[in-house]
Order: structure tokens, then sequence, then C-alpha cells
């Protein structure tokens, strides 16, 4: 098989099965974790039956105002190293309300194997519910190897807000190999499928057709039943090597996608926060 | 089959509106990133193991003769920028003329009927393949040579390459063009047990920002 071919295969293979049927084996140090939160309405507010920690993620309850809850996750050590294997669950029953955001950045190293390590994530919203998903950035630091899903299945009158930034090595450093899918279902029909992949050996990461030197991509997704239907295109910024992005509703509507590369996180995140205030402003 | 069937659904001239179409390349070469037939055939690259996989997917599935209309959600799915989904239905639009006029079927005329505006082109590609008894890996092969055939031609008008040149890099891609065809083969034979879901969906944001971008112009040479 061509070297091109084993790249492509083996991608396909990584993050192809997002059904859990066909999991590679890990590595026997890697560490395996799965953490889960289930969020619920008991009639008046959001409680949390279920926050339960596991391996790098301390799960923590967090103080709001009003009647959704927020969680906070806290590295409990350094994840993902090369051939680990982790899981965050969410789930939120209908009609609660919950947000998750990270303390610090996820930074992935090489570990004491160059196996690839699986992060992935699964967040489920129920009729009536509503979520954010507001972790920091994911670091793909040089060597590192990374297979990150994100699956999202949405009721039908389920909100969303996701945001998902990627940093392409630390400060002036290739990155590991990235390769990351979302994927997110709404009423069991595919709203949004997605998947990048970066750093060597991907053929043109760094080219014209796809970072053309950024070393930063991030999305956010807002899913709201209740938007209106008609939403133009916004451009924000046109240039292309200080950073550009896009705010466009997907085919199915009542979804807006942001889309953004730059060559830092801080202008990522500068991009992301003027798109979403032109989503919400609608 | 008819091997023949494959050259012509590949051909540049197949009446089927692609000439009118850059896949990207004005906008990369508005922007500086593509300027010579290196950063060209970089960006081919990129495209074909992007997009072009996502592209050769769907149609290699709708060769392989799963619903077609399923096989458009999953598209649509893929394509998150209005622009791109315009082009991809316009294009569909002008292959289902071509594709009912050389290789008619019953499958492209209820496509046909139930996305009168057009579905995405490699659904038609797909289902035209089909229609002239080829296979799945020949539909994907097809798709995988448009993707950077289409942007190859273009730059040459865009920027005066020489023609040789752009060969050059296209035989190149070849390794490549294999390896997406059939990696989008194989994929669509899962389908079955998985669903769509078991397709590419690689892509590019970069080529998604540029792409709406490039519609907003109001000037410009290609269509996208």
């Amino acid at each position: 098989m061509s070297h091109a071919a084993q790249i492509v295969d083996d991608r396909a293979a990584s993050t192809g099965s997002l059904s859990g049927a066909e999991e590679p084996a890990g590595h026997p140090h890697g560490v395996r974790a799965t953490a889960r939160i289930r969020a619920t309405y008991n009639g008046r507010a959001t409680t949390l039956p279920q926050l339960r920690s596991d391996g790098p993620f301390h799960l923590r309850r967090m103080r709001t105002d009003g009647n959704s809850a927020k969680v906070g996750i806290i590295g409990a050590m350094s994840a993902p190293l090369g051939g680990d294997r982790l899981t965050i669950d969410v789930t939120v029953e209908d009609r609660a309300l919950l947000e998750v955001t990270t303390a610090a950045a996820t930074l992935a190293l090489r570990g004491p194997t160059a196996a690839p390590a699986t992060y992935d994530v699964r967040l489920t919203a129920g009729e009536h519910a509503g979520l954010r998903w507001l972790p920091r950035p994911l670091i793909s630091a040089a060597d590192s190897n990374l297979r990150q899903t994100c699956h999202v299945e949405l009721a039908s009158t389920a909100r969303l807000l996701l945001r998902e930034e990627q940093i392409l090595g630390r400060a002036n450093e290739d990155p590991g190999h990235l390769v990351s899918r979302l994927l997110v279902h709404r009423a069991g029909r595919p709203l949004l499928d997605q998947q990048t992949a970066y750093g060597n050996p991907e053929p043109g990461w760094d080219g014209p057709a796809r970072l053309h030197g950024h070393r930063a991509v991030g999305q956010l997704l807002l899913v709201d039943p209740k938007m209106g239907t008609r939403h133009d295109p916004v451009l924000l910024r046109t240039g292309s090597r200080d950073g550009c992005a896009v705010l466009t509703p997907l085919a199915d509507g009542r979804a807006l996608l942001a889309t953004a590369v730059a060559p830092t996180s801080s202008v990522l995140r500068e991009l992301l926060d003027e798109a979403l205030a032109h989503a919400l402003r609608g | 089959m008819s091997r023949a069937a494959l050259l012509l659904l590949a051909d540049g001239r197949f009446p089927a509106g692609g000439h009118a179409h850059s896949g990207g390349v004005e906008a990369a070469v508005a922007h500086g990133a593509v300027h010579d037939t290196e950063s060209l055939e970089a960006f081919c690259l990129g495209r074909l193991h992007t997009t072009g996989l996502t592209m050769a997917g769907l149609a290699a599935a709708a060769a392989a003769g799963h619903d077609p209309l399923l096989l458009d959600d999953a598209a649509d799915a893929r394509t998150p920028v209005p622009a791109l989904r315009a082009v991809a239905r316009r294009l569909g639009r002008q292959m289902m003329r071509a594709a009912r006029a050389t290789f008619p079927s019953e499958d492209l005329e209820l496509l046909a009927a139930e996305r009168p505006r057009g579905a995405h082109q490699p659904l038609v590609l797909g289902l035209a393949a089909r229609a002239a008894g080829l296979t799945a890996l020949d539909a994907a092969y097809a798709t995988a040579y448009e993707n950077v055939s289409g942007p190859a031609t273009a730059a040459v008008r865009l920027l005066s390459l020489d023609p040789l040149d752009a060969s050059g890099l296209l035989a190149r891609l070849s390794p490549d063009m294999d390896a997406v065809a059939t990696a989008a083969a194989r994929a669509a034979d899962r389908v079955t047990t998985e669903g769509v879901d078991a397709l590419p969906s690689a892509s590019s944001p970069l080529l998604d920002i540029i792409g709406e971008q490039h519609a907003a112009w109001t000037v410009r040479l290609f269509a996208s």
C-alpha cells in the first residue's frame, strides 16, 4: 500500500466509526477513563444526579444564578498522552440546562508511546434541553498523536452552543498529528459532519488549501429551534494572513456555524467571540 | 461495464458545467496563496485529501446504490457554507441534464423529480456511473480526478501557467488519487452496515471560508 493510501485508511479507521464497535485496543500503559455528567430538570431547576470524575477529569459543580447547572472539568493529571483512551459522556435530559467548561487548555502530548490517544466526547440533549459546551482550546504539542471525536445527539427542540478550538503546536513548534471529527445529529438526522486532520503525515495539511500557515482553527455551533430561518452569511475579516472567519446557516436551518482560522489562539478567540455576537443578534 | 464510459464521465469536455468553476483556486490566487506550479500542487493535494475524499465517498455510495436522498442530506451536513452548497447543487443540476442524455436511468429520473433544483453533484455522477454499469470505485475515481483537474485547469488560466506543468502535477498526484478513490469506495462499502456516518467527512475550514468570501465578490472569472 502506498504511503498516501496508508494515511487515508488509518484516518478512516480511527474516527470513521463513532459507534464504539471497532475501538482500537489502546496502549497497555495508557489511561482509560470515562467521566459522566447527567443533568435533569426537577420541575424547578436543573440538578446533577450523576457527576462521575475519572482519570484526568475531575468534575466540579459550579455556582450559577438561575435554574441552570454548571460543571467545570479540572485536569487531574496530564492527558491525553499517547495510548490513552478518554471519554466524556454528557447527558442533558428533557428541559434541563447545563453548561460545561474546562479550567485549562487540554494539552495533547506524546507520552510513553507514539500510539494515538483517543478522546471521545459524547453529548446528548433531550427535548427543550439546553447545553453549552465551552471547553478551553485543545493544544496539539509536537510529536503528540490524538484522535478526537465529538458526537452530539440533539432532540428536535434541544438547544446547543458548542465551541471547539484547536491550537497546532505550542509557541513556535510543529504540531503533533491531530485528527478530529465533529458529528452532530438532530432528531436522528445528520446536521453537521466534519473531520479535520493536521500535522505530519497528513498530505498538504499546511498548504494553501488547508491551514496556509495558520496555527489556530475553531468552530462555534449554535443550534436553536426558535431561531429565525433566514440568515445571511457574515464574513469576518477577509484577508487570509491575519485570520478570517465566516458565520453561516447550516442546510437544516435554525443552526449557525462559525468557522475560523487564525495565526494565534487569541485572534481565533476574538473571531469566534465576534461571530457569536453576530449570531445572538440574529 | 464499459471502461470507455468512465473516460466520458471524467472528461473535462463532458457538458456538465465544471469548466466554469475553479474549486477555490480563484480565491486562493487572490489571497496570494496559489501563485506558481508548486503552490498549485500543494493546493490540489490539500483539496484532494479533504473535499475530494468526501465527495468521492458520496459518489461511490450513490454508485453502490445507496439511497440518494439520504446521501443528499449527508452531503448537506458535510457542506456547512451555503455558497458551496449552492455550487454543489447547481453543478448537480447541470450534471443531471448531461447524465439523463447520456446514461438515462430510472434512478436519475427519480432523483431529478425529488430534487428539481439539483442534488449534490457527486451523487448525480454516482448514479450516472451506476447507469453506465460502472463500479463505486470508478465513480470515486472520476470524482477524485475532477477534484484536482478542475482547479489545475482553472489555475492555468488565472496565472497563465504552462499547461504542461499542470499536467505534470496531476500525474504526480496519481498515487494520492488512487488512495483517495480506494478509501472512498471502502467507506461506501460500510454504509450498508453503519449508515451514512461511515462516509468520509474530511473538510478544510479554510476552503469553506474562502468559498463563502468568493461568492461575495462582484467581479470574478469563475462561478466558484
